[in-house]
């Protein structure tokens, strides 16, 4: 039986699909079977980022439909061959996410894959509470900044009483993923330092990813960060998170805090 | 100019953490205490008409919340009929 996944985090443009499409694609580079599922209907961004935008033929609320079936609408990555995407519906209204339907969905991935990562979408609406209905491990993605953090508690309370988990009585593993961190901002004091954030959210920490123009560049190109260049620092980040979500127990770096000579230098970040 | 500014500039990040703080005690207390008033107020309602009749309409339970304490404002109108009754 795989793992459920939810990647949320209430404030929308944090790095939910970035980290979604990252972290799956680096757990499936080092062989895992891993699916990616696209929560966020009527807006769905997972396929542009996994860059797998034309090759969506049926998508989640078609398969919740009856309209097709699971495995004509999961698309098998080009590049990593145990990694898949299961789309969103753009078309379609978010009305047609069923809780039923999502049950089933997700029950047959799990017994298919190791991972199941369901890229939620911003808010508490329906859709983000089904993407993280049936989670066994939730990834709160925040930002060093006020109004994510906020949102971020927010969305913990949600985790801690809507989900199958919280209200069979069970706690709900959160981890947090602090991502677009600016280390020398924060050294400035013009940024929320990792144990501000750490201490105000009071969740364990899965990985730090430095704000990086990677990010955009894989995006661009419609590849998951870790498969563009994977020896960029929020590469070599995200690489680190998927080894901690498998159970490793690795020392946080602060990526960019020790900024060498050479690196300071040509300008860029050395982790 | 400019350089002089940056420095002499206060740092931010410690506004925004005490800030934070304030907010999120705040936020956390009140999730699902509309509901916690509601429930209050019945249980006191119910509690007083043992003993006196009251105009559901004339008690009012307020929470006020401050930086240390909050408080429970409790507003009972007891009809002078009512509390003779009682005595």
């Amino acid at each position: 039986m795989g793992k459920v996944i939810v990647v949320t985090s209430g404030k929308g443009g944090v790095g939910k699909t970035t980290s979604t499409a990252a972290l799956g694609a680096a757990l499936a580079q080092n062989g895992e079977k891993v699916v990616v599922v696209d929560f966020d209907v009527g807006l769905r961004n997972l396929d542009l980022v996994m860059g797998a935008e034309r090759r969506v033929v049926y998508d989640l609320v078609n398969v919740i439909q009856g309209e097709a079936k699971l495995t004509q609408a999961l698309i098998r990555d080009k590049r990593v061959e145990t990694l898949y995407l299961l789309p969103a519906s753009q078309t379609r209204d978010k009305e047609n996410l069923t809780p039923e339907g999502v049950e089933q969905v997700i029950a047959s991935l799990k017994s298919a894959f190791d991972w199941v990562i369901c890229d939620s979408p911003a808010g508490i609406e329906r859709g983000a509470t089904l993407a993280m209905r049936h989670a066994d491990v939730a990834i709160v993605v925040t930002n060093p900044e006020v109004s994510s953090v906020r949102d971020s508690d927010r969305i913990i309370g949600l985790l801690d009483s809507k989900t199958l988990k919280a209200e069979n009585g069970e706690a709900m593993e959160k981890h947090l993923l602090l991502t677009r961190y600016d280390a020398s901002r924060a050294e400035r004091g013009d940024m929320l330092k990792v144990d501000d954030v750490l201490e105000i959210l009071s969740i364990p920490l899965l990985g730090i990813i430095p704000e990086s123009t990677d990010v955009l560049r894989a995006s661009n190109v419609g590849a998951p960060v870790t498969l563009a260049d994977g020896r960029s620092a929020p590469a070599m980040a995200y690489f680190e998170a998927a080894r901690r979500l498998k159970g490793e127990v690795l020392p946080v770096t602060i990526p960019g805090e020790k900024r060498g000579f050479f690196s300071k230098v040509f300008g860029r970040k050395a982790a | 100019m400019n350089l002089f500014r940056l420095f002499s500039r206060p740092q931010s990040a410690p506004a925004a953490r005490e800030r934070l703080q304030v907010l999120l005690a705040h936020d956390r207390a009140s999730t699902g205490d509309s509901d916690l008033v509601t429930k209050l107020r019945d249980e006191i309602l119910r509690a007083i008409s043992k003993h006196m009749q009251v105009d559901s309409e004339k008690v009012s339970v307020k929470l006020e919340r401050g930086v240390q304490v909050s408080t429970l404002v409790v507003d009972v109108e007891i009809p002078f009929d009512a509390a003779r009754k009682a005595a």
